[in-house]
């Protein structure tokens, strides 16, 4: 096994992902196949090779900075959990 | 007079249209009779729109009457649940989803239905376009119309069964390494990937942002020509899209393949190919050479590592994608959260299935601190190896072709529990994601009773050659024609 029990929680605490007790042996399985899987990408040569972050050889386009968007709120957060006068409702994050 | 619209394609229906042999509602009723009877045995549809599609039918119908017809006037199809359409329930395959209706539309789906398409539903797929198989779908996997105890492919596995069964004639999907093509091959139908940008990518829920493209699965290339030419252009709403003439695609199908040089990969009849499928892919080939092709062996030795590289590209870009979903301004929420923390962890934990939150974690480790250099970095090094040797071999050859998978259609349940496996299925087609490539599947032929697909890829915007090329190859062959007995 590449990762251990330890790195996936770990992982999953990053990714914030609860995983439940009997997930977590199937997922350090698999994800350590799939880590050792693409392993093999370390044999390939690439000394002076650009890293490719854009399949075509194009520069990102700006447009102009104006207001383009009506502002259809209510209608957005219709599909929010939980709203009050227009705003988004969490946990409370401050004591 | 109805009995046989479900079996005539998109081509065939727009002419009856145009003619006045039939009418759009007549169509419309038509195919949601038969989704009615049908769609319980093949779990294609996660909604049905029948009441929106009637009365946008109505509307095509009187538009046609006043000299208004749209391209696609009338014309029914389906759209794969990715695709996000206002007020209309959008899942994605996927439980976080399952309670989302969309505040807007996608603009794939605002230029369908601008040409005057019909929507008849919105179809299964695997969760989040993650799967090969659409097993991973929240809604239950979708059975393969050749054999219901086969899967159809991935991810656009609904979208690609309902037009194998005659339910739709034509359908949207999308192909981030090979979820359009792969499905066609399997269901014994036509798919094309376009040119990363050709299509927008505005409204379509986002897996892996620099691989995804929008393209259609129809019975024929002529079908798909004519879709491809509404959806296709320049999106301001889209900040890859490419702003690139869109050609007349069906009027470039007739054209010749005389003097068309058609690559052949080695390493792809190297190994893992199933020996059936590889000779009725070559069979395929020597009608390409029939009709004036000339057939050219390239070497691409980075391609092998298409596979290795996909799965860590992929995996990053849907880690940071899917961080959206955090149980707040949409989709799912757990009850009684603890805090913050336990509200994300929860509700990303109970509403992701089990492959997603693979390929999450996956792209987590390989964009974490002291393993980003090995992992991702190495990954777009490769990718630019093997982007380079498609262009290097577009040097020699004007289309690539191979085969679109390594087997015919496999059972459900298979190779779920095996990720490398299932990956695997994807080796012939994620090179063109990679490279952003254009590519279609077109179906040439039967191993055991099962359809076996053509992979033809092209470079960059060279979507109106694959057609013609797929157009030219169904000229001299009726595999397109085959359908399902129980679907006839």
């Amino acid at each position: 096994m590449s990762l251990d029990k330890d790195q996936v929680q770990q992982i999953a605490v990053l990714a914030r992902l609860s995983l439940e007790d009997d997930e977590i042996a199937e997922t350090v399985d698999k994800l350590s196949r799939i880590v050792d899987f693409v392993a093999q990408l370390s044999e390939a040569s690439t000394d002076d090779v650009l890293p490719m972050a854009h399949p075509l050889a194009v520069t990102q386009r700006l447009r102009p900075d104006k207001v383009t968007e009506s502002n259809d709120r209510d209608h957005v957060q219709q599909n929010a959990p939980s709203v009050a006068n227009g705003l988004y409702l969490v946990p409370k994050v401050i004591e | 007079m109805g009995q046989d619209l479900h079996t005539r394609t998109l081509t065939q229906l727009a002419s009856g249209l145009a003619q006045g042999e039939f009418s759009s509602v007549e169509i419309t009723s038509a195919l949601l009779g038969r989704i009615e009877n049908l769609n319980e045995a093949l779990n294609v549809f996660i909604t049905v729109t029948g009441e929106q599609a009637l009365e946008t039918a109505k509307r095509a119908d009187a538009a046609r009457a006043s000299g208004n017809a749209g391209a696609l006037n009338g014309l029914p199809i389906v759209h794969k649940d990715i695709f996000c359409t206002r007020d209309v329930l959008t899942t994605c395959g996927s439980h976080i989803l399952d309670n989302f209706v969309s505040p807007y539309d996608a603009t794939v789906v605002k230029r369908l239905a601008d040409a005057g398409a019909v929507v008849l539903g919105k179809t299964n797929m695997d969760e989040f376009a993650m799967g090969s198989s659409n097993e991973t779908s929240y809604f239950g996997p979708v059975r393969n119309p050749w054999d219901l105890e086969r899967s159809p492919g991935g991810s656009s596995g609904g979208s690609a069964a309902a037009v194998a069964a005659r339910l739709t004639p034509a359908a949207t999907g999308t192909d981030t390494g090979g979820s359009i093509r792969q499905p066609a091959a399997l269901t014994g139908i036509f798919g094309i990937k376009p040119t990363y940008g050709r299509v927008s990518r505005y409204g379509m829920i986002a897996f892996a942002s620099s691989l995804d493209q929008a393209g259609v699965l129809t019975r024929c290339a002529a079908d798909a020509a004519m879709l491809l030419g509404a959806m296709a252009g320049f999106d301001e709403r889209d900040s890859t899209s490419i702003d690139h003439p869109v050609p007349d695609y069906v009027a470039g199908l007739s054209e010749s393949l005389e003097g068309l040089r058609v690559g052949v990969v080695r390493q792809h009849f190297d190994s893992g190919l199933d020996e059936k499928c590889a000779q009725v892919v070559k069979d395929a080939l020597s009608v390409l050479e029939s009709r004036g092709a000339t057939l050219v062996e390239v070497d691409m030795p980075n391609l092998e590592l298409s596979v290795p590289t996909y799965y860590v590209v992929a995996p990053a870009e849907c880690s940071s994608n899917l961080s959206r979903f955090d149980g707040v301004r949409f989709g799912r929420r757990v009850d009684d959260p603890a805090d913050l923390f336990d509200m994300y962890s929860r509700s990303r934990g109970d509403g992701f299935g089990a492959e997603v939150k693979r390929r999450i974690m996956t792209g987590t480790y390989v964009l974490s601190a002291g393993y980003y250099d090995a992992y991702y970095l190495k990954a777009q090094q490769v990718r630019h190896l093997i982007a380079d040797d498609f262009h290097k071999a577009f040097r020699e050859v004007d289309v690539i072709a191979g085969p679109t998978s390594p087997t015919p259609a496999f059972k459900l349940g298979d190779k779920i529990d095996d990720p490398i496996t299932m990956y695997l299925n994807d080796i012939y087609t994620i090179g063109a994601n990679l490279a952003g490539l254009p590519g279609v599947s077109s179906p040439c032929g039967f191993v055991d009773g099962l359809p076996v697909g053509l992979h033809l890829v092209g470079p960059h915007f060279g979507e109106e050659l694959l057609l013609r090329c797929a157009h030219q190859y169904e000229q001299q062959t009726d595999w397109h024609e085959a359908c399902p007995e129980a679907f006839k």
